[in-house]
């Protein structure tokens, strides 16, 4: 398989993820703030922290209020991150594949890109969000499910997985992230009015971080307790069996892994993130303070991919100056160079 | 109102489904009929039905000047273009021996010049053409074949019978939408395909890989064969990259092949591999940078030097332009003659030569009544159509020829045939060509059909779908 075909796929792969966790996490984050009493301080801000464009959104000007983030995060074409953008960038991978991917496949993700880009502007309004949003995450959920019932499960195939766990366990960190922002600081220097409000509220803010991740039914199932910081952490970290948790994300990364030549430093640099996963205190963690730590954690999942280019899509000796983009920076979500 | 064939007038010109007002040909009859069966209801959902097939397919081209909004839906007319097999057998082996007599000329220019010795061809006509490239001579490529994919344009005149217009042996395109027009049309009027015995045209893909397997210099049971593209953003990348889905092949581009010791070798995540065939859709001049265009970014180095040493195929050859050359293409009928000794069954279109005096002093007297092409150029640039040129077009033409009258060659307006279209929910004629594909290696195999291109607006001669030029499907229909 050509290297610039691989790197091609793994994007594709990562692009699709990245939409369908755009669009749940705007989803849910709307439903939430309905639960969540009036003067709580939980803005609309939060968001734009998860995927780490505050810099981007601070340049252009734009107010904290809903209707300006939600478009920001959906329609805005300047945003690189945004998910109108985010299917443009996977459909030209799709559209530079397309002797690759089934045929079927284009055909969904073509149409997707049709249909979204004659409703995102309707996004914004709160009324047909919620309906919109669903029918993006459906519409990802299929031609994911069309890749893997119609296509060879061979390199290709792995690069998708591979470009799409590795999204997925770097968009968990941000929502382990966001339950931690959106309640430490309030607790830690907020006043103690805001605290008194807030407490109450940290399980529905927990449960909603489960639910952005569909995970909830899956942690009741699982855990048996009342939603609790602590727990939701350890499930979203280290469980092996919930396909958002990180260690999942990690142990289907090894498999697909396995399939592809000379592997050995990614797998090197899966196995330091499981590392730091399973070695973590989660109550010593809750107690000082997530932010270090999610740091360290984004850094080494960025690590994977770097190791990901230097293996296959951009060997070093082949490496031309400036043609590599790191993503071992914290925050801003990586992009392909 | 639903289509009334009565209605429909080709006026002057020869049309391809009706003889006469109201009177379909014999061909035609069933599809006519069936179309004006229809209400205009159907006949509108049948047209959304088209738009919303090639929305989703993901038909496009890209025309360059609209930046930004690079990709195009494909112009698609529904009704199909209808000629008979009995004819088509006869336009096939035209076609199949102009290719022959094309190849042995390419090769004997690049090897004996026999042609010239003879007089048939001026030397020095050729050692001109842009497309001549010297650093071929002495190559004998497999099969001595060098343009191994050509698109011919066919165009109907006023009498009825086909004539060509021009060989196309670089880079030719349309191939896809000719696959895929089927394909759309398959979709929208299946009921039809049950009346009609339909030439299929869906093995050309393996046609293709089978011709370009044939030409792998170490004749290997599974060659590596890659589709050289120059990438998204120009205009046929659709069709680049349907080729090569429909082949099984890689799609390449420059930055994806590099060459060891005259060899090619495509950049995989195992490392280097082995590549046997390239089928390359970039034009010579940026094929190698080390020995063309020093600034291609498109090209890899070392190509030709692989291919001349024999180590990989190359389709087209290098330097197979120059008998795609405007002033060459008039001597066409005599290479048949001189290299098969035999008669040109398709006939060209009357040219003149600006580089002949008394054809030039002509051509100048007469510039409003003739269509003047430039001699290497393709896609329909920098033509004058005379009969609708302005007097200023005219003048700055005039100055362009006796400049450089070598690069020049005129044609009178071939009053092209129309074949109706669909305007809203009636039906108007346009004017259409016709790009049959021919592809030789080993052996030689010609598309039953081929990409019928249409002129959009009322009267106009552009078909060039970089124009905004339609297309339609083409039907091969047997009537026995």
């Amino acid at each position: 398989m050509l290297s610039s075909v691989a790197e091609r796929v793994y994007w594709l792969g990562r692009y699709l993820e990245r939409v369908e966790n755009t669009a749940r996490l705007v989803n849910v984050y709307s439903s939430m703030l309905l639960d969540t009493p009036v003067g709580s301080h939980i803005g609309w801000s939060v968001l734009i922290d998860i995927t780490g464009c505050n810099e981007e959104y601070e340049k252009s000007g734009q107010s904290l209020e809903e209707k300006s983030v939600v478009k920001f995060l959906l329609a805005d074409g300047k945003n690189s991150a945004s998910v109108i953008n985010c299917v443009n960038m996977m459909r030209e991978n799709a559209r530079t594949t397309r002797e690759i991917i089934p045929a079927e496949a284009w055909e969904k993700i073509n149409n997707l890109y049709i249909d979204l880009r004659e409703a995102i502007g309707r996004s914004i309004g709160r009324r047909a969000r919620q309906q919109i949003l669903e029918n993006v995450i459906s519409d990802c959920q299929r031609i994911f499910g069309v890749l893997a019932g119609c296509m060879n499960h061979d390199t290709a195939y792995a690069f998708i997985q591979i470009g799409r766990k590795l999204e997925r366990a770097d968009m968990t960190t941000r929502m382990v992230d966001v339950g931690s922002i959106s309640l430490l600081p309030t607790f830690s220097s907020g006043t103690s009015k805001q605290r008194l409000l807030l407490e109450p509220y940290e399980n529905v803010v927990w449960m909603n971080v489960l639910r952005c991740l569909s995970g909830y039914q899956a942690y009741r199932q699982k855990i048996h307790s009342n939603v609790k910081g602590e727990d939701v952490v350890r499930f979203l970290l280290k469980d092996n069996e919930f396909p958002r948790a990180i260690g999942y994300c990690l142990q289907d990364l090894v498999g697909h892994l396995s399939k592809l030549p000379n592997n050995e430093e990614v797998l090197r640099a899966v196995a330091r993130v499981k590392k730091v996963t399973n070695e973590v205190d989660i109550n010593a963690l809750l107690q000082r303070g997530l932010l270090d730590y999610i740091d360290e954690l984004q850094i080494s999942i960025g690590d994977i991919h770097d190791e990901l280019n230097n293996t296959w899509f951009r060997p070093v000796e082949l490496l031309k100056v400036g043609q590599q983009q790191s993503q071992s920076q914290r925050g801003k979500m990586s992009l392909p160079s | 109102m639903t289509i009334d064939w009565k209605s429909y007038h080709p006026g002057e010109f020869h049309d391809e489904l009706i003889s006469s007002p109201g009177h379909p040909r014999k061909a035609a009859r069933v599809l006519t009929r069936y179309l004006a069966s229809l209400s205009d209801e159907e006949l509108q959902h049948r047209q959304d039905s088209v738009n919303h097939a090639i929305k989703t397919m993901g038909i496009s081209f890209t025309v360059y000047s609209e930046a930004g909004n690079i990709d195009r839906q494909w112009p698609f007319d529904l009704i199909p273009r209808i000629i008979t097999k009995k004819e088509w057998d006869v336009t096939s082996k035209g076609l199949e021996q102009r290719l022959r007599a094309l190849n042995c000329f390419i090769h004997d220019v690049y090897n004996d010049g026999k042609i010239f010795r003879n007089k048939v061809v001026p030397k020095e006509l050729v050692m001109d053409s842009g497309n001549f490239r010297p650093q071929c001579q002495g190559m004998k490529p497999m099969h001595e074949v060098w343009a191994h994919i050509c698109g011919t344009d066919l165009v109907r005149g006023g009498d009825g019978n086909f004539y060509v217009l021009e060989d196309n042996l670089r880079v030719p395109s349309g191939v896809s939408y000719m696959l895929e027009n089927r394909t759309v049309t398959k979709r929208v009027f299946p009921e039809l395909f049950e009346n009609y015995a339909i030439e299929p045209i869906g093995e050309y893909a393996g046609q293709l890989f089978e011709m370009l397997a044939s030409i792998d210099p170490h004749q290997k049971e599974k060659p590596e064969v890659v589709v050289l593209t120059p990438g998204i953003y120009n205009s046929a990348y659709f069709e680049h990259s349907f080729l090569a889905q429909q082949m099984g092949a890689e799609l390449v581009q420059g930055s994806d092949l590099c060459v060891e010791d005259d060899h090619v070798y495509m950049k995989t995540i195992n490392g280097l591999a082995p590549v046997d065939v390239v089928y390359r859709r970039i034009d010579d001049v940026f094929l190698d940078p080390e020995v063309f265009n020093k600034e291609s970014s498109l090209g890899v180095k070392g190509l030709l030097g692989a291919w001349l040493k024999g180590n990989v195929g190359l389709a087209n050859a290098p330097g197979a332009g120059v008998a795609d050359d405007k002033v060459i293409y008039t001597y066409v009928p005599e290479m048949i003659k001189y290299y098969l000794g035999e008669e040109a069954i398709l006939p060209n279109v009357p040219s003149y030569l600006c580089i002949n005096p008394q054809h030039c002093e002509y051509v100048l007297q007469n510039l409003d009544k003739l269509v003047v092409k430039p001699a290497n150029e393709s896609g329909g640039y920098g033509i004058l159509m005379g009969p609708k040129s302005t007097k200023k077009e005219r003048e700055e033409f005039a100055l362009k020829i006796k400049a450089n009258p070598r690069n020049y060659m005129a044609q009178p307006l071939v009053a092209l045939s129309t074949a109706p279209i669909l305007v809203n929910g009636t039906v108007e004629p346009r004017h259409v060509d016709l790009r049959p594909f021919v592809l030789q290696g080993k052996s030689t195999y010609v598309t039953p059909g081929g990409l019928t291109r249409v002129a959009l607006f009322k009267g106009s001669y552009i078909v060039n779908s970089s124009q905004g030029g339609g297309s339609k499907d083409t039907w091969i229909v047997n009537e026995e």
